[in-house]
C-alpha cells in the first residue's frame, strides 16, 4: 500500500515536471533565439546557448521600428483607459453592490448578458459611429468605452468582491450622517484595494494584448500600438528570427514582470473570476 | 418617529444615488451592446459599402450566405472544428494538471507558474513564437520529431494540419483555466474526503463522488468561456496564416473582418456577426439547460 502510494508520487512528479519543461521550452526557445546571430539560428541540430551572445538584436530590432513611438502610444491608451475604468466600474459596482434601488437586480441581470455577447455583433456598428464621430486614427474609440463601467466583466468582478464587506460598516457610517459618496470613498475603496489592484492587472493586459481594436481603429502607423507594430513587423521581417523574437520576447517582458511582481494577485483575480461565477 | 423619517430619506438618498453611479454602466449597455446591436440587425438587411447609403435589400444577405457562399461555410466549419478541438482538451488537460498540483507536492509555487506562464504571454508575441516553432525547415517542433526518426510536418503551412497545429497552441495557453480549477480543489472541504475515508472508500470513490460534483460548476464555467472564446478566435488567422492554406484556418471572425474591412462588405458581415450570435447564444443555453442534468450546486451557499 505504501508502495503504491510512492509509485503515485514518483509518477506525478515526472508527469508535473514533463509539463513544465514543455510549457517552458516555447519560452526558452524565445529568449535563446533572440541573442543569437542569423548563422546559428539555422544550424541543425539546433544549439541552445547563444555564441556570441548578441544582445544588438534587441536594439537593431527595435530601432528598425519606431518602437519608442508605439510604447508611448500604447501607454498613453492605458493610462485613459485605467483612469476610465478604475474609476467607474467601481462606481457602478459599489452601486450594483451596496446601494439599495428599484430595478437595480434586473438591470444587473440584463447588463450581465452582455458577457456572452460576441464582440463581433457589436464590431461593424461601433465602427461606423466612430467613422461620424472622426474616431479614427485616433485613440478615442479605444479609450471612451472604458470610461462607461470599464466593461462589465469588471462590475462583475468588483461586485463580488464588495460584497463580502460586512454591510455594519455602511449603517453605521449612515447613523453619522454620511452620504454614499463617502461611503464609497472612504469605507469601500480602502477596503477593496486587493480587487482593485486584479482589475488594474487585468486592464493593463487587455490593452497590452489588444489587437482587433488597433487593426480596427488604427492606420496611420505613427498611432501604432505595440501589439499591432510587432503584427505588421512579423511580415516585413519574415526570415529575421533573431529580430522577431527578439521584439517579441520585448512585447513579453514587460507582462512577466508584472506577473513576478503582483503574482498574489494574478492569481487572486483568476480565482475570483472563476470560483463565483 | 425622526428614525422612520431618517430611514426613508436615507433610502431616498440610496435610490438617487444608486441609479447616477450605476448610469455609466446603464449608458455604455445602450451606447456599446444595445444600440450596435440592433443597428447590427437593422444592417444586416442592407447592402452597403459605408461610404454610399445603405440599400434595403431585405434578406438577400442571409441567403447569399446560407446558399450561395461556400466561404461561410468554410469559416464555419474551420471555427467549429477549432473549437470542439481545442475546448475539450484544454479542459481536460488544466483539469489534470491541475489534479496533480493539487497532490500537496513540493515545489508547487514552480510548477504553478510554469504551467501558467505561457498564458499570460500576449497573443502577438505568442502568435511569433509559434510560427518559429511551427517553421517546417528550422522550427523546433520538426527538430524534435526529427529526434524520433519521424517524418516532418508541415504544420501551420498545410491544408490539414493547420487546425491541430493552432490546437495544440491553445493547449500550451491553458494555464488560466488550470488556476480556476486549481483553486476550486483548494476549496473543497477536507471533511467530505474524510467522510469517505470512514466509509471505506479509496481514491476513486472519493474522485467520482467528491471532487467531480464539487468541481461541475467550475467545469461549467469554463466549458461556457471556452466555447465564446475559440468561436472569436482573430489572432491566429490575422498574424499566422491569413487565413489559409486555401482558406483551411479561415476563422469566422476573421473572414467577418476580412468582409467588413477588406471587401467593403458592411452589410454582409452584419450578417454574419448575426449569424455567429445566433450560434452563439444557440449553444450557451443548450449548456445552460443541459447544466441541471450535471452540474451540482451546493445549497444554501450564500449569495
Amino acid at each position: 500500500m505504501v508502495k503504491r502510494r510512492t509509485i503515485i508520487r514518483i509518477i506525478t512528479y515526472i508527469v508535473l515536471f514533463i509539463g513544465s519543461v514543455v510549457c517552458l521550452i516555447p519560452l526558452i526557445w524565445l529568449i535563446r533565439s533572440s541573442f543569437m546571430e542569423t548563422g546559428q539560428i539555422f544550424i541543425i541540430p539546433p544549439e541552445w546557448i547563444p555564441k556570441p551572445f548578441r544582445w544588438q538584436n534587441y536594439i537593431e530590432a527595435l530601432s528598425s521600428l519606431p518602437f519608442g513611438r508605439y510604447l508611448l502610444n500604447t501607454l498613453e491608451i492605458l493610462i485613459f483607459v485605467e483612469m476610465g475604468t478604475l474609476l467607474t466600474a467601481t462606481v457602478c459596482a459599489y452601486s450594483f453592490a451596496r446601494l439599495r434601488w428599484p430595478g437595480r437586480d434586473l438591470i444587473f441581470g440584463i447588463l450581465l448578458t452582455s458577457l456572452m455577447l460576441p464582440y463581433a455583433v457589436t464590431l461593424i456598428p461601433t465602427f461606423i459611429l466612430w467613422k461620424y464621430l472622426r474616431g479614427i486614427n485616433t485613440f478615442a474609440p479605444l479609450i471612451i468605452p472604458s470610461w462607461f463601467g470599464g466593461g462589465v466583466f469588471y462590475i462583475f468582478l468588483l461586485r463580488q468582491f464588495f460584497l463580502t464587506i460586512p454591510f455594519e460598516l455602511d449603517e453605521a457610517a449612515y447613523i453619522d450622517g454620511a452620504s454614499p459618496l463617502y461611503v464609497y470613498w472612504n469605507i469601500i475603496l480602502p477596503l477593496a484595494k486587493p480587487a482593485i489592484i486584479v482589475v488594474g492587472i487585468f486592464t493593463f493586459l487587455g490593452v497590452w494584448n489588444d489587437l482587433l481594436g488597433p487593426v480596427i481603429y488604427l492606420n496611420d502607423p505613427d498611432k501604432f500600438t505595440v501589439a499591432i507594430g510587432l503584427a505588421q513587423f512579423v511580415s516585413s521581417y519574415a526570415s529575421y528570427w533573431n529580430y522577431l523574437m527578439a521584439a517579441a520576447a520585448t512585447m513579453t517582458l514587460p507582462v512577466v514582470i508584472l506577473f513576478f511582481v503582483a503574482q498574489r494577485y494574478f492569481i487572486q483575480g483568476i480565482t475570483l473570476t472563476g470560483l463565483k461565477g | 418617529m425622526s428614525k422612520k423619517k431618517d430611514s426613508l430619506s436615507l433610502s431616498k438618498v440610496e435610490a438617487k444615488w444608486g441609479l447616477i453611479l450605476a448610469l455609466p454602466a446603464i449608458l455604455g449597455f445602450i451606447l456599446w451592446t444595445a444600440g450596435p446591436m440592433i443597428a447590427s440587425l437593422v444592417l444586416s438587411f442592407t447592402s452597403w459599402d459605408a461610404v454610399t447609403s445603405p440599400k434595403f435589400i431585405g434578406l438577400s444577405n442571409y441567403r447569399k450566405l446560407l446558399i450561395e457562399d461556400p466561404l461561410f461555410k468554410k469559416s464555419l466549419g474551420v471555427t467549429l472544428y477549432y473549437s470542439v478541438g481545442s475546448v475539450p482538451l484544454v479542459l481536460a488537460i488544466a483539469f489534470i494538471v491541475a489534479l496533480l498540483l493539487n497532490q500537496k507536492v513540493r515545489g508547487l509555487a514552480f510548477f504553478r507558474t510554469a504551467f501558467y506562464l505561457p498564458s499570460i504571454v500576449p497573443a502577438v508575441a505568442s502568435a511569433m513564437i509559434w510560427i518559429w516553432l511551427f517553421n517546417p525547415d528550422f522550427g523546433l517542433l520538426n527538430q524534435f520529431l526529427g529526434i524520433f526518426n519521424l517524418p516532418k510536418l508541415q504544420w501551420i503551412y498545410s491544408e490539414t494540419q493547420v487546425i491541430p497545429s493552432l490546437i495544440l497552441m491553445s493547449i500550451w495557453g491553458m494555464g488560466g483555466s488550470m488556476i480556476i480549477f486549481l483553486a476550486g480543489l483548494q476549496g473543497v472541504p477536507e471533511q467530505l474526503y474524510e467522510a469517505v475515508e470512514v466509509d471505506g472508500g479509496n481514491w476513486w470513490h472519493k474522485f467520482r463522488y467528491i471532487t467531480i460534483p464539487m468541481m461541475t460548476p467550475i467545469i461549467f464555467f469554463n466549458l461556457i468561456m471556452g466555447i465564446i472564446g475559440t468561436l472569436q478566435t482573430f489572432n491566429q488567422a490575422y498574424v499566422m496564416t491569413s487565413g489559409g492554406p486555401n482558406y483551411a484556418s479561415l476563422f469566422y471572425v476573421y473572414y467577418l473582418y476580412l468582409n467588413a474591412f477588406n471587401y467593403g462588405a458592411m452589410g454582409y458581415s452584419c450578417a454574419l456577426a448575426w449569424i455567429l450570435f445566433l450560434i452563439v447564444l444557440g449553444l450557451t443555453l443548450i449548456v445552460l439547460r443541459s447544466s441541471s442534468y450535471w452540474v451540482y450546486y451546493e445549497m444554501g451557499k450564500g449569495r
